[in-house]
């Protein structure tokens, strides 16, 4: 299988702090991985670095097929990234800010008028089209910004906490986005905090104290921790934190 | 380019749907203009006079009548306490108190040398020096008129006389000097502030780090987001220019065209300063202290208020750093006096290496990754 994303002994640290320790991990183009880890864990940490955001102190990383150290374009170019922190303009309306974001990847004008219309379309968002974002409701704003954030059809996506504080609804209808853009054969790279979704992921991570604990299909952490859900064993492994938030 | 221009599109958008923005771009040139230009004045009128005349003589009469016939004074309190007048004076209702002695007209008569005693409020030490002046130039005139009086055959032709001339500003209207320099002031603030903001209110609402993980070029991201203060600030000095030919009559002597050419790399400066705040802040608040941090010092350093000449030599030298001083130099010059380029030669080079230095130190310092 082609791999997206590859990590050998990645370390950040920030002055006597270890945010991410000797990471080691590998992700298949295609498919849907989900990082997950306490709040503290150092997800973040490792996310702004995959993305070029962040220098890692040291490692080895291949992004999208490049070198992240010498390729910072060519990786930037073939990711898209939704961040925890909301990143849409509050202050332009939905079709500026596709248009904003599309123009900055380059989208010629045709291309970005059709996906407005489409993306109008999916979200049902006819009746907002004018509306700025600032007055959308919070599930429509995540949705956009995932739409926006695979504009320009990158072959991977990172999506930080993309669900925190949205209601069960529309949770449900951002996964099926999720699993429709990984059927098109973009790798989606995910964190979440719920465990329902850890299931829906191919394969899972699991961060402990900058350090990941555990790797592979939920299944088979099932299996290996003698769990009958995602839940058990995310508990199992995350009391073993020293780190308090 | 493309992405330069999706950018600017997006920040004239954003500007100009923030409710402050048009308040700022229009109406804080008018008000600053006349305010400032306005009350920043050193002249003093009719400064309060109180008076003790001890010897109520025709002579004595004759001296205070010439201090009312003065427009810089006005004689509020008549007493012949001195005890009274200082009490006035420590509540600030005198500024000035002129003590005429017995036997003042005496002493004329017989040829001796009369004195008379000026007390003056010196909180403010440059408006005591000049109430000084005032009085004793009322003085010394009166005694040339004694002087005639007693000996005839000196006339007004006698001993050194000194007619004045005041070029470029003949009315010695302190609101000449002042509209240059809010000028100045109105395009510094508009670009020191405005951008700085911007950029770091992209950091606060966390919108940053989206546009760093786009494949958007450093210069790209500059330009596009100080361009758009650019051209606001030029657009609010021509804006000023047109009001303070309106309203105080003062137009440019010199080219228009060096005005605005020069204007224009002095923004770079002032933008590369904005930029500057922007790389070393992380919140709106700490750009807006930081900014104004270095503006009130620039300010007071520029030599808008006060000559520059004047300041000790150390803020002298720290003057060669802010770039305020040269551009209102180069302002004050051209607009006032219609000095070409040639003559001004020295501010545009001053200028040109300050915006090339600050912008590249603000470029430098930007960073995309952490």
């Amino acid at each position: 299988m082609e791999i997206a994303i590859s990590v050998k002994n990645m370390v950040k640290k920030f002055g006597d702090f270890v945010a991410n320790d000797h990471l080691n991990f590998e992700v298949y183009q295609g498919e849907i991985f989900g990082f997950l880890g306490a709040n503290g864990a150092g997800k973040t940490t490792a996310i702004k670095i995959l993305c070029g955001i962040s220098s890692p102190s040291s490692g080895e990383l291949m992004v999208a097929g490049y070198n992240i150290y010498k390729n910072r374009d060519k990786v930037k170019k073939s990711i898209g990234y939704m961040s925890q922190k909301f990143s849409l303009y509050d202050d332009l309306s939905i079709a500026e800010n596709i248009e904003f974001y599309g123009g900055i990847y380059g989208l010629s004008r045709q291309i970005i008028k059709q996906k407005t219309a489409e993306y109008i379309h999916e979200l049902a968002l006819e009746s907002y089209e004018k509306m700025r974002v600032i007055d959308l409701p919070l599930g429509i704003k995540q949705k956009l910004a995932f739409s926006v954030a695979v504009i320009h059809q990158p072959k991977i996506v990172f999506l930080d906490e993309p669900t925190s504080g949205v209601d069960p609804i529309t949770r449900r209808q951002f996964w099926e986005m999720i699993y429709r853009e990984a059927a098109n054969g973009t790798t989606v790279f995910v964190t979440t905090h719920y465990m329902d979704e850890a299931e829906y992921c191919n394969r899972v991570s699991i961060m402990v104290d900058g350090r990941i604990e555990a790797l592979g299909t939920p299944s088979e952490l099932k299996n290996q921790y003698s769990a009958s859900s995602m839940e058990e064993v995310f508990i199992h492994l995350a009391r073993k934190a020293t780190r308090i938030d | 380019m493309r992405v330069i221009r999706y950018i600017i599109q997006k920040e004239f958008k954003q500007i100009f749907r923030n409710r402050m923005m048009l308040p700022i771009i229009f109406v804080m040139p008018v008000i600053q203009l006349i305010v400032l230009s306005y009350t920043a004045t050193f002249e003093i009128k009719e400064v309060r006079l109180g008076v003790v005349d001890m010897d109520q003589s025709y002579s004595s009469r004759e001296l205070v009548s010439k201090f009312q016939g003065s427009p810089f004074f006005k004689l509020v309190n008549f007493s012949f306490s001195i005890a009274e007048l200082e009490k006035e004076m420590q509540k600030g209702d005198l500024q000035q108190i002129v003590v005429i002695p017995q036997n003042f007209e005496a002493a004329i008569n017989k040829g001796e040398n009369p004195k008379i005693q000026i007390i003056t409020d010196a909180v403010n030490g440059s408006a005591a020096s000049l109430m000084t002046y005032y009085t004793s130039s009322i003085v010394m005139d009166y005694n040339r008129q004694i002087l005639m009086e007693k000996q005839p055959l000196l006339t007004a032709t006698t001993g050194i006389r000194t007619p004045y001339q005041f070029w470029y500003n003949p009315e010695l209207d302190y609101k000449n000097y002042m509209v240059p320099g809010i000028l100045v002031l109105l395009v510094t603030m508009i670009g020191a502030f405005l951008s700085g903001m911007n950029i770091v209110r992209e950091k606060e609402i966390g919108t940053i780090e989206q546009l760093n993980v786009t494949p958007i070029r450093k210069y790209e991201f500059i330009i596009g987001k100080l361009l758009p203060f650019w051209i606001i600030a030029m657009f609010d000095l021509a804006f000023g220019l047109i009001i303070a030919k309106l309203i105080f009559g003062i137009y440019i002597l010199g080219s228009v065209w060096l005005v605005f050419a020069v204007a224009a790399i002095y923004l770079l400066a002032v933008l590369g300063l904005g930029l500057f705040v922007s790389t070393i802040t992380e919140t709106q608040q700490q750009a807006m202290f930081l900014a104004w941090f270095f503006m009130v010092i620039f300010i007071m350093l520029s030599g808008l208020f006060t000559p520059t000449e004047s300041m000790p030599i150390w803020a002298q030298w720290l003057n060669t750093i802010n770039p305020i001083t040269y551009f209102m130099r180069f302002m004050r010059q051209v607009i006032l006096k219609g000095s070409s380029i040639m003559e001004v030669m020295d501010e545009i080079i001053s200028i040109t290496v300050y915006a090339t230095s600050m912008l590249s130190l603000a470029v430098w310092r930007y960073r995309k990754v952490n």
